[in-house]
């Protein structure tokens, strides 16, 4: 439904045949100049309507965001001096959107305490605990009220003392309803609404009591609910919010409620009302993530797994990939072409199937591993620790080779002759050849791709989580992780985003950072030794 | 065995069976090993998804029983809801992948212009932070805009492509701007003397001329965003939106006895596709793959 409004939202490239840039747009109606026009209108169009949408959804900074992409863009393409700019806008949007501003709010989020209990801003916070406090007012009416439907989302229609019906639903305060028709006391009929059956109240009952048609706008004004979905009582807060003190107050117990630093009502003897709002908490989360031992023992676990993971995943891939180059780096070897077609059959196997595939394959007991190859063995390949991580390297080995071998034929034939006829000639052997010329050769022209193959391994979570999940989880550790979790994977269990765990975006995002600390630090080093290796030859 | 590559092949036809084994021979032995791992758990995912049982014992004894009940089977699944959803996001993401890329890397390599060498640095550093790294940001960020836009925020295909398209730039205006530094300046400014515009230069000669970087990027990118997991997993959320990705992961984390037969049918069908332009590019790919692309 959605990709044919792709090119849409993208600002246009420069058509065919587009602004010249020696004669004026004005007097030139080019072919390309009116796609331009076209596809600008467009982008204008879509972007003023983002804009109002902001506006009216009062997110401003998204409006403000919206206002400088679509100035940039009128500003460019019509623009004679923002030549360059005309080619890279449309790709540097989406890189500033999608990939610059989410690191920096990576960033912005390791510093705060967004998870459960601090998802939104203090506003929504306030109204949800005013909300969520709601008793029945001591001693209030109780109004005959019948259970109505619009579509599938219920409200409720009540008759008050002044035989007044008044309707609403849960995102809609109750008005009156002048047209709606009663008889005996109850309302029979709603215009625009339909009135649920007695059998469907029954059926939907959870539903009904957990209605809630707020009196009006403002949530201290309390709300209308119901228990047996014939009389509706007013509810109001047992808290109150002073908005000039910005305190809460318990008004049953009395107890007031002042804001602390964490984001939280706290009252003076401490304890808190279960709602925060998020807040800047400085370093807080990194140090939960190094020196709280429900975090650091199996992070450095994890730490010292993913780099032996991404290591070893590159040693053996290449290794394997190396020795099937030389085995077929032959001209005589008849059909090569053959065996290189099959054996890039791997490669071009979707990672995220092959990893599905061999977690079947390795299943304990019934899969094809142990029950036809082991003859009916019981080898928990993916659930015993050491096994697990055994069986994850061999995934990657049979995953990764194809890659290693493509690229090593490819080193081998492009070093050339005459360099070993020179070695030969200077009376090296075969290994002594191979040691010290072809090696290094190959070395020099891999190292680059050995290094990005790295990087990517350090962070293949789709391997590890459709493979094993992470699993088997450690024993002691109260936190979902496991044997097999890399620091991607690890993360992505913390933030809780899949619903498994409680949500914690803040710590997440900070160890996000410290794992792009790692792979930017590995991935300098690395490469600045190979421009030396480069420098020796 | 590097030194045996230089002996003249003329050897081949007066050479004993023993020296034939012994310098060729055996190399078809590895050879054929190297085939059958390679090999094999692709033969087996075949017989279990034509296997009438559909389960993952009963997909032990390759080509027992051959039917295609299993096919017929995901039908009644979103299977096709889901292939067609990769395909839609694939495709939209490997053309638009291409065509900001090339356009970018055409600025780069043929302007001169203040924050070049700023920019190409820049864009070396961004490339060094994986998307994925920045999951819950990417997660905060559709949510809210999906307030204000729905079609851009949370479980809408259109903010997935968008969220790919961000990694547009990042990962591969490097590999096309070393390619079209490889075509010769000259050209264009034959071209400019003939009153061409650069939009015409662009689009008539540049991109002519560049088509196999072309090809590699615009194939490395379909491949990365058919097989993309944890953005997808996070961004669409009802199960009709579901790419192949997240919905085999279902089937098979839900129940992968009950499943496995559905399971080896979607995979077989959906790693057509991508085999075959595989084999259909390879002699590009293989180009690409040593100027420095890794696949997602």
């Amino acid at each position: 439904m959605s990709s044919n409004q792709a090119p849409q939202l993208r600002p246009p490239q420069a058509g065919p045949g587009g602004p010249d840039v020696r004669t004026s747009h004005a007097t030139n109606f080019s072919k390309g100049f009116v796609v331009k026009l076209l596809l600008l209108g467009m982008v204008n169009a879509l972007g003023v309507y983002g804009v109002l949408a902001a506006w009216g959804a009062e997110s401003y900074g998204i409006l403000w965001a919206m206002v400088a992409l679509l100035v940039a863009a009128n500003y460019v393409y019509f623009s004679k001096r923002a030549l360059p700019l005309k080619y890279i806008l449309p790709g540097l949007a989406f890189l500033l959107v999608y990939q610059v501003f989410v690191v920096f709010y990576t960033g912005y989020i390791a510093f705060t305490n967004y998870g459960d209990g601090h998802n939104s801003v203090k506003g929504d916070a306030i109204e949800f605990l005013l909300i969520s406090n709601e008793r029945r007012l001591e001693g209030s009416a109780s109004y005959p009220l019948t259970v109505i439907r619009d579509g599938e989302e219920l409200g409720f229609a009540i008759l008050t003392q002044g035989d007044v019906v008044r309707v609403g639903r849960a995102e809609q305060p109750l008005q009156d309803a002048p047209d709606a028709v009663v008889s005996d006391g109850v309302v029979t009929e709603v215009p625009g609404y339909e009135i649920l059956p007695r059998g469907e109240v029954l059926q939907r009952s959870d539903d009904v009591t957990r209605l809630r048609v707020p009196l009006s706008e403002d949530p201290e004004d309390g709300s209308i609910r119901t228990q047996d979905a014939r009389a509706g009582y007013v509810y109001v807060s047992t808290l109150e919010y002073d908005e000039s003190a910005d305190t809460m107050t318990d008004t049953v117990a009395g107890t007031v409620y002042r804001p602390n630093e964490r984001g939280q009502f706290e009252a003076e003897d401490g304890s808190r009302l279960p709602v925060g709002w998020r807040v800047t908490v400085g370093a807080e989360n990194f140090t939960t993530a190094f020196a709280d031992p429900r975090y650091s023992t199996p992070f450095v676990k994890i730490f010292a797994w993913t780099v032996a993971f991404a290591a070893l995943s590159v040693v053996t891939t290449f290794l394997l990939g190396l020795a099937l180059a030389m085995v077929f780096n032959d001209p005589r070897l008849r059909g090569r072409k053959i065996y290189r077609s099959l054996l890039i059959l791997p490669y071009a196997f979707p990672g995220f199937l092959a990893a599905l595939l061999w977690s079947g394959l390795l299943n304990r007991r019934y899969g094809f591993i142990n029950d036809v190859i082991l003859n009916g063995a019981q080898i928990g390949w993916l659930t015993d620790p050491w096994l697990a991580k055994l069986s994850v390297l061999g995934v990657n080995l049979w995953l990764g080779f194809p890659y290693m071998f493509l690229i090593c034929t490819g080193a081998l034939q492009s070093i050339p002759q005459d360099v070993t006829e020179a070695a030969k000639i200077d009376g090296a052997g075969r290994i002594r050849t191979w040691r010290s010329v072809v090696m290094p050769l190959l070395l020099v022209s891999t190292a680059p791709l050995l290094i990005s193959s790295f990087a990517f391994n350090f962070n293949n979570f789709t391997l590890i989580y459709l493979l094993t999940g992470g699993g088997p989880r450690f024993s002691d550790a109260s936190v979902p992780l496991g044997h097999t979790d890399i620091l991607i994977s690890m993360v992505y269990s913390i933030s809780g985003i899949d619903g498994n765990a409680p949500r914690n975006y803040g710590l997440a995002s900070a160890l996000s950072i410290v794992i792009f600390v790692i792979v930017a630090t590995i991935s300098a080093i690395a490469f600045r030794q190979t421009r030396k290796l480069e420098e020796i030859n | 065995m590097a030194a045996t590559t230089d002996q003249p092949v003329v050897l081949r036809n007066r050479m004993s069976t023993r020296r034939w084994f012994s310098e060729l021979g055996w190399r078809h032995i590895v050879g054929v090993i190297a085939v059958a791992y390679a090999g094999f758990p692709l033969i087996y995912v075949l017989s279990a998804s034509v296997s009438s049982r559909g389960t993952l014992t009963g997909s032990n004894r390759l080509f027992s029983e051959v039917g295609t009940s299993n096919f017929a089977a995901l039908n009644e699944t979103y299977f096709w809801h889901w292939m067609g959803n990769t395909l839609i996001i694939a495709t939209a993401t490997g053309i638009g992948t291409v065509l900001m890329g090339a356009a970018a890397a055409y600025a780069f390599s043929r302007f001169r212009f203040t924050g070049r060498r700023g920019g190409l640095t820049a864009l070396l550093v961004i490339q060094m932070f994986p998307q994925m790294l920045a999951f819950v940001a990417i997660f905060l960020l559709l949510l809210g805009l999906g307030n204000v836009v729905p079609v851009l925020g949370l479980n809408s295909k259109l903010a997935l492509i968008c969220v790919y398209l961000g990694g547009a730039l990042g990962v591969n205006t490097f590999l096309m701007y070393g390619f079209f530094n490889t075509v010769p300046r000259e050209l264009d400014e034959a071209a400019k003397l003939d009153g061409a515009s650069h939009a015409q230069i662009y689009w008539t000669i540049i991109l002519r001329l560049v088509t196999p970087i072309l090809a590699v990027v615009g194939l490395l990118s379909f491949i990365s965003s058919f097989g993309e997991f944890i953005i997808a997993r996070i961004i669409l959320q009802t199960e009709s939106n579901w790419t192949l990705a997240v919905g085999l992961y279902g089937w098979v984390s839900a129940l992968l006895e009950a499943n496995w037969g559905l399971f080896a049918a979607g995979a077989v069908i959906s790693a057509v596709p991508v085999i075959l332009l595989f084999l259909f590019l390879q002699k590009y790919i293989v180009g690409g793959l040593t100027a420095g692309s890794v696949k997602g």
